[in-house]
């Protein structure tokens, strides 16, 4: 799983996605690996605005990267291509191998194999609402 | 200025459509002047050849585009028109190397006639070397006859001269041969359901993939809509709940690789691939804001097995089980529960989740089945916060589908979904009961004509 595809995601519990502390999911024991991908800086520029920086400060931190900006790249310093090429290499190129991602609130942890990761829910978790209607 | 697109004759229902998202996309304004399901040749307005030139690049369904410099029902008229409208291009062209061909569609032409034909443009004196391989310019004559298959399913009379003519200056050639090199019979990895490869890249077109872009397929499966949103340049991103279906079982992996990634190796795209994860959309683990630019897919259709998403049949939460004091859910045999799920309970889903994780103007493409007669149609699923794009479909004998796109409005705009459709599921809890297009397939008893069904 790329570090990017961590911030696109939460906890699948219903009822966590809406707490403050579902997100981001927190990675324990991750092995990581870098995996070159082209630079696409037209890629980076588009996706940062949809980027929740503070949680990609925490992830980063987490996985043991230099301290992100506090604040998230915008308008010239979009133009900057050093700062294209960082965010490349953390949001495209560092991959979790194996790991777990854990959520906050209800310490559900998703497994990582293979670098794909486990979002299906046991079933003490997978609540759904039932809706027949005639 | 007017242009001639040179359709292939496949997939009718399919070509419009197709070349007005490629306009969408390159931001170009168009105008169909003429069009007909029966026939490869298409008038259309354009602002001017840089956007024809675009539009055709990315098109699968046409072949290729032309200045169109005159047409007729006869050559007297396509002869006045060139003179009038196209004089002054002419002398651009007076010594280029050039072609010039004359091709018709559902008709025949001896060589000598073609040569008469051809000669008869003798006026516009290019004075160049002809070469047919590589010349600089082609220049192109279309006739249209009427097709066999337009005299037996609307019973136009035959003739034996055409009914429109075109002369024209090739521009561009579409993006067709991209079919060949990702055609299912050289991929790596596929399975009885993947999508073929032409309809694959129009999918891709009609969500607007492009460079820059994120798009993602909640039923990704051996990954054939994301290798096409790939090849158009987008990053892409793919979930299932079944993992085996991307990843593959353990023989069809060669070196512990994700099956589905070999595709990608192939085409050369790796740079193109975001993640693959397992995950069930109506449990999605995706954060509810705009996040994607395109979603495309083929819902699974429940016909051979019944639909079925995470969660328990009686609906009830269970217990953790603890197993030598591991939870089970967390050793590594786990599978999580399943319970079958209803065909439309699907479709309302995936158009909520569209609508939750789209950007503002972003598309879904969605394939859905629909039996062929009348008295099964269903209307097409709708959303106010989605506007329908359009609705192509593929007929079948015993059924059809159909490819609709959609488009997410940006706030406070919403759409008319009076004509929508509004069935929800009958009461139950088994597959048939919840599944009003696989009653009817089993109904029917006849196999599905050969096509493989999920």
């Amino acid at each position: 799983m790329k570090v990017i595809t961590a911030n696109f995601v939460t906890c699948a519990v219903k009822e966590c996605k809406t707490t403050a502390t579902s997100f981001p999911l927190h990675f324990h024991d991750a092995e990581l690996e870098l995996q070159e991908v082209d630079f696409q800086p037209e890629f980076i520029r588009n996706v940062i605005p949809r980027i929740d920086w503070e949680g990609l400060r925490t992830t980063a931190n987490e996985l043991g990267f230099p301290s992100l900006p506090e604040t998230k790249p915008e308008g010239d310093e979009l133009t900057n291509e050093q700062t294209l090429k960082d965010l490349h290499r953390l949001l495209l190129e560092t991959q979790v191998m194996e790991g777990k991602l854990v959520c906050g609130t209800c310490g559900h942890a998703y497994a990582i194999k293979e670098g794909i990761a486990n979002f299906l829910l046991p079933s003490h978790l997978g609540k759904f609402r039932i809706e027949f209607r005639s | 200025m007017e242009y001639l697109i040179r359709f292939a004759q496949c997939h009718e229902n399919f070509r419009k459509p197709e070349i007005q998202a490629l306009a969408t996309l390159v931001g170009a304004d168009i105008e169909f002047l003429s069009y007909n399901d029966h026939s490869p040749y298409c008038v259309v307005k354009l602002p001017d050849n840089d956007a024809a030139r675009a539009i055709m690049k990315r098109s699968v369904l046409a072949k290729d585009i032309s200045e169109l410099w005159g047409q007729g029902t006869n050559y007297d008229e396509v002869h006045a028109a060139v003179q009038e409208r196209a004089s002054d291009r002419w002398p651009k062209y007076r010594d280029a190397i050039f072609s010039f061909s004359v091709d018709t569609f559902a008709g025949k032409r001896s060589q000598t006639r073609k040569s008469e034909i051809i000669n008869s443009f003798g006026y516009m004196s290019f004075e160049g070397p002809i070469r047919m391989k590589n010349p600089d310019e082609q220049f192109i004559i279309m006739e249209e006859y009427v097709s066999d298959a337009e005299q037996s399913l609307i019973g136009t009379k035959k003739i034996t001269e055409p009914r429109n003519i075109y002369m024209g200056r090739f521009l561009a050639k579409s993006d067709r041969d991209t079919i060949v090199k990702l055609d299912l019979k050289k991929r790596r990895y596929i399975s009885t359901t993947t999508m073929d490869a032409e309809l694959s890249l129009v999918t891709a077109n009609m969500a607007l993939a492009a460079p820059g872009k994120v798009f993602y397929d909640p039923f990704v499966g051996t990954g054939s809509f994301l290798v096409a949103a790939a090849h158009f340049g987008a990053l892409t991103l793919g979930s299932d709940i079944d993992p085996r279906s991307f990843r593959g079982k353990d023989e069809e992996r060669e070196k512990g690789e994700i099956a589905a990634l070999r595709n990608y190796k192939q085409y050369g795209l790796e740079s193109k691939m975001m993640d693959l994860f397992t995950s069930d959309l109506t449990n999605t683990p995706l954060r509810n804001c705009g996040l994607l630019d395109g979603i495309t897919c083929d819902p699974p259709y429940g016909v051979r097995e019944g639909l079925r998403v995470l969660g328990t049949r009686d609906g009830v939460l269970k217990e953790p089980v603890f197993i030598d004091g591991v939870a089970a859910h967390y050793r590594p045999d786990y599978i999580a529960p399943k319970r079958p799920y209803g065909f439309e309970a699907m479709q309302r889903d995936i158009l909520d989740f569209a609508v939750r994780t789209l950007v503002p103007n972003g598309r879904l493409a969605m394939w859905m089945p629909t039996a062929s007669d009348e008295a099964h149609k269903f209307p097409v699923p709708m959303h106010p916060n989605l506007e329908v794009v359009n609705v192509s479909v593929q007929h079948f004998q015993k059924w059809s589908r159909r490819l609709m796109t959609y488009r997410r409005l940006p706030d406070g705009e919403t759409s008319d979904i009076t004509q929508g459709r509004s069935y929800v599921d009958a009461q139950g809890v088994m597959a048939d009961e919840l599944n009003a297009f696989r009653r009817k397939v089993h109904a029917d008893n006849d196999p599905l004509n050969g096509i493989v069904t999920s």
